[in-house]
């Protein structure tokens, strides 16, 4: 049996009477989900519901001069056919940009395209039927006469002074520009025994949620009211783009988010398709229903990491680095996308180079080009997977070149665990990691020497092995220091309100989502565990405007972090208020009282004095018995954001050991191991699961994934077939460890898990890679993903 | 090309009923049944997330027509439930949380499901690369697999042992 048990509490300074803090129970929700009765949004129908299907630009760039629709219109089922022009009387356009990211800009988009288009995919007219086929069937008849213009393709060419502007009004094809110079780096590359120069490239790829991007929105007139069933990661930031772009009040936008099938960052993000979707609810005044199939899904959900990063690194003998710069380059799609915008990904790459080393001398520059494909914003990880792979690449690199073993590397330059608080040369500010630890603890889990020797016996007899490496830092529980700030209504706070009902147990509406990571879970552990009562009598509700504090939602890794604490004060709020009801019952200061498994104790020895039912029942029914003056409070909301920190880093080490089969340059994985340090763990099963999902979605991108375009801007691969995922048969298995650094700045000290897999993946593929072929004289590959012919060119075999 | 009209078991419910002839298994489940458990993930057979049993073989219900069913028997993850056939493995998966969004789970508990039979009758527990290649038709973008792949062995196991 491999099947992880129940396992003890580990952390004393959180440890109640009966803790879950640390333990792997079950999540609640998952025999639903087991059974087939979850209800995702593409389950939901209601009465007079009518489904949208979109007419797409078949061209990258095209004005459009006339579009036909009465055959359309005519065709059965079709209730009406909606071009953007007429769209736009409905809704305002909306432009992604953060004042923070300074010189950052955009230009209006529209939820269906008015007069241009701008990527193969965009939506120029929605025809809306009974049925979807009835849609699409009225979609083949929508005729749109279109008058191509040249596509910028080319990120490299984006801003040359002869190719085209996309949007005029701009001036130029630069979205975002960002660089840094910090120490003495010139000096630094000049006096270093060895530099390492090269260019990585990486591929752009999707999220590919299993179940794609789905909404219903049902404008009542009635009420003036309009509710969306949204498969999406922030309720209440889109309960505000809503409302904010159709000219209603934000109370009139009731945004309700049943399950959710995967979302990983695709589904925080303000899509043209969902906005026109509401809109044609708003026009049509009955519930529309949008579900993008998977087609549609390839060339309209963001893409994310086409990067171009030339880097350097300077290296002494003994092993210093001296120095990294780097010259990012990426091409985002004709938009910065709202209200994230598309400069976070480069910012990121730029602000994590470099950041676990203690290495003071940094440049680095960042473009950030409008193109004509696909828009690009964050996906899990953002920016963390280009950063590491750059930043671990080039030390590999040069460990490689001064004839250093990869770890020793790292040794001499990781900043050292007794440095903290302190600060990158980048200035990220890092409250406590655990770079050392975390690494010693990874040597010995994988049997690091015993690996080499086995590597090494192996090629003796032909076959190439190899074992890489990636540390990583990680960026969890964001204040408003990621968006706030830059002046979009994104919340970094998050509330939780715990209530008791009239039998004792308790419910909990929290303002986190659960997107299959189990954030009801870890909010039903620390609810139980603050208030006293075994976690069977909690219940949580999320995912709906009208009934949960004002939150974020799940971004960032901060749902246990943030979500987490704001739940564990509540909790604790509860458990006062409650109390201050004992006492009152049974004339006892509510101080010396405590709750423990559902019954009112003495604290000082844990005599049972009440059950909750008891308690609850007198409250709720019989409160003339209560002291006169004397009103129970079972309610308590408390909010919480982090102040002392913009952002709670976590850290960690990840290893590969794959084969390459030189003949075929196939590259078979053995064996994935993952080191991190997320603070307090609440939840360690799902800590791993985490880990183990986000190293997945690492590898995806390291060997398979990439969104193909030609030089017109036609995707080439947009369907399952083409686009290839990680499946089962290919990947290893992933061993875990941990280090627990909690932060200060909550009571919980919880930092977040869900993206670190995935941060650290790319990069250890891609080291282990060259490592295998290190002995053969093959060219170190640096362009993801590594698919069979480009490991066989670098082996100069085609 | 008109509708027309089929009749099959659906988890041991007759049930008749009009179609188009381009309207899928899937489609009809969900659609014309409201059975909402087996989900739509590509439409091209490539994710796995519709796999459903047809007289007993595991299909892709996107790639299957409802009209090829005429006379058919289907189940569903509804009816596998409700039969209590997978019940060890539904909680195998619950326990070692080898789901996160859930959306797959229904298809990959059918395939997975598929496997394990064969395994009791040979009463052979399937190492875990022969459980990958099983599972390598159904997509998971949460789990990485790894923990769908020890809720599998460990019910395998359990079986195996357990009911020689």
């Amino acid at each position: 049996m491999k099947i992880t048990g129940d396992s003890p509490p580990v952390l004393s300074a959180l440890d109640r009477p009966n803790s879950y803090i640390g333990r792997s129970v079950p999540r609640p929700n998952l025999q639903r989900l087991t059974q087939g009765r979850g209800l995702y949004v593409s389950d939901v129908s209601l009465p007079r519901m009518a489904h949208v299907a979109f007419v797409r630009s078949p061209h990258a760039h095209a004005k459009i001069k006339n579009i036909s629709a009465d055959a359309a219109r005519k065709s059965p089922g079709v209730i009406a056919v909606v071009t953007g022009p007429e769209l736009a009387k409905v809704m305002t356009p909306w432009v992604g940009v953060l004042t923070h990211l300074k010189g950052l800009k955009s230009a209006p988009q529209s939820p269906i395209a008015v007069d241009v288009a701008c990527w193969q995919g965009e939506a120029v007219a929605a025809v809306v039927a009974r049925s979807r086929a009835e849609a699409e069937d009225g979609c083949e008849l929508v005729e749109v006469d279109y008058t191509p213009l040249p596509a910028v393709t080319d990120p490299e060419t984006a801003l040359d002074a002869k190719t085209p502007v996309i949007h005029s009004s701009l001036g130029d094809n630069l979205c975002f520009e960002r660089k840094l110079d910090v120490g003495a780096v010139d000096k630094a590359f000049a006096e270093a025994d060895a530099v390492v120069e090269t260019t990585f490239m990486f591929g752009r790829h999707t999220g590919v949620t299993t179940e794609p991007r789905a909404l219903v929105a049902d404008w009542n007139a009635g009420d003036r009211r309009m509710t969306v069933y949204h498969g999406t990661q922030a309720p209440h930031m889109m309960q505000d783009l809503f409302a904010k772009h159709l000219g209603l009040a934000s109370d009139q936008v009731r945004v309700i988010t049943k399950d959710v099938g995967g979302s990983f960052g695709i589904k925080v993000h303000c899509y043209a398709d969902e906005m026109a979707t509401v809109a044609l609810s708003k026009l049509l005044t009955r519930p529309v229903k949008f579900v993008a199939d998977r087609i549609e899904s390839f060339v309209t959900d963001i893409h994310a990491r086409d990067h171009r990063v030339k880097a350097k690194i300077g290296v002494n003998k003994d092993g210093t680095i001296t120095a990294f710069e780097i010259d990012d380059l990426t091409g985002v799609g004709p938009y910065s996308v709202y209200p994230r915008t598309s400069g976070i990904e480069a910012n990121q790459v730029v602000s994590l180079v470099g950041g676990p080393y203690a290495c003071a001398n940094y440049r680095a520059q960042a473009r950030v080009v409008f193109t004509n494909k696909n828009v690009m914003c964050q996906y899990r990880a953002v920016g963390h997977p280009l950063a590491v792979a750059v930043t671990e690449g080039l030390v590999e690199l040069a460990a490689a070149k001064i004839g250093m073993d990869p770890l020793e590397m790292r040794r001499r330059n990781l900043i050292a665990d007794d440095a903290y608080p302190c600060t990158s040369a980048a200035g990220l500010k890092f409250e406590k990691l655990s770079h050392h630890e975390s690494l010693a603890h990874l040597d010995a889990m994988m049997n690091y020497a015993g690996l080499r020797a086995e590597q090494k016996n192996l090629r003796d007899k032909g076959i190439y092995r190899g074992l890489g490496f990636a540390s990583f830092i990680e960026v969890t529980n964001p204040s408003a220091a990621f968006y706030g700030v830059g002046g979009a209504r994104i919340t970094s706070q998050d509330g939780a309100t715990v209530k008791l009902d009239s039998q004792g147990a308790i419910i909990v509406h929290t303002g986190v989502t659960e997107q299959g990571q189990g954030a009801e879970s870890v909010i039903a552990q620390v609810a139980a565990t603050a208030f006293g009562v075994s976690i069977d009598k909690v219940r949580v509700v999320t995912g709906d405007t009208d009934n949960t504090p004002y939150g974020g939602g799940t971004w960032a890794s901060r749902a246990a972090g943030i979500g987490g604490e704001a739940a564990w004060q509540a909790g604790k709020a509860l458990r006062d208020n409650v109390l201050a009801v004992a006492g009152a019952m049974l004339q006892a200061k509510p101080e010396a009282l405590d709750i423990r498994n559902g019954i009112v104790v003495d604290k000082a020895n844990g005599t049972e004095r009440l059950p909750l039912e008891e308690l609850a029942r007198v409250a709720y029914f019989r409160p003339d018995t209560l002291p006169p003056g004397f009103q129970a409070e079972l309610m308590a909301t408390r909010h919480y954001v982090p102040r002392a920190w913009p952002f709670a880093f976590t850290n960690g080490i990840q290893a590969s050991y794959l084969e390459v089969d030189t003949d075929t340059g196939f590259v078979k994985l053995l064996k994935h191991w993952c080191v991190e340090d997320c603070g307090t763990i609440i939840n360690p099963q799902l800590v791993d699961e985490q880990i183990r999902g986000g190293v997945v979605q690492g590898i995806g991108a390291a060997l398979f994934e990439q969104c193909l375009y030609d030089e017109r801007g036609q995707m080439l691969n947009g369907n399952m077939a083409d686009y290839l995922v990680p499946m089962a048969a290919e990947m290893p298995d992933i061993d875990c460890g941990h280090v627990v650094s909690p932060t200060a700045d909550s009571e919980l000290g919880a930092k977040g898990a869900g993206e670190a897999g995935t941060a650290g993946a790319p990069a250890c593929i891609m080291n282990a890679i060259n490592d295998a072929l290190r002995p053969l004289g093959a060219q170190p590959l640096t362009d993801m993903p590594f698919t069979p012919d480009k490991i066989l060119r670098a082996l100069g075999k085609v | 090309m008109s509708a027309l009209d089929i009749s099959l078991t659906v988890n041991g419910e007759p049930v008749s009923e009009r179609v188009e002839p381009r309207r899928t298994l899937v489609d009809f489940l969900r659609e014309d049944l409201a059975l909402t458990g087996s989900h739509v993930g590509c439409e091209h057979g490539v994710c796995g997330a519709c796999t459903v049993r047809v007289n007993g073989e595991i299909v892709r219900g996107c790639l299957m027509l409802a009209v090829q069913c005429d006379g058919a028997t289907v189940e569903t993850i509804e009816g596998l439930s409700d039969s209590g056939e997978i019940a060890d493995l539904q909680l195998a998966f619950e326990q070692r949380n080898a789901l996160q969004c859930g959306y797959c789970t229904p298809g990959m508990l059918a395939a997975a499901q598929d496997l394990l039979k064969r395994a009791q009758e040979i009463k052979n527990v399937p190492s875990r690369d022969e459980i990958r290649e099983h599972l390598s038709g159904n997509y998971c973008r949460c789990t990485g697999y790894h923990a769908i792949v020890d809720a599998v062995e460990a019910v395998a196991r359990a079986r195996v042992v357990s009911k020689p």
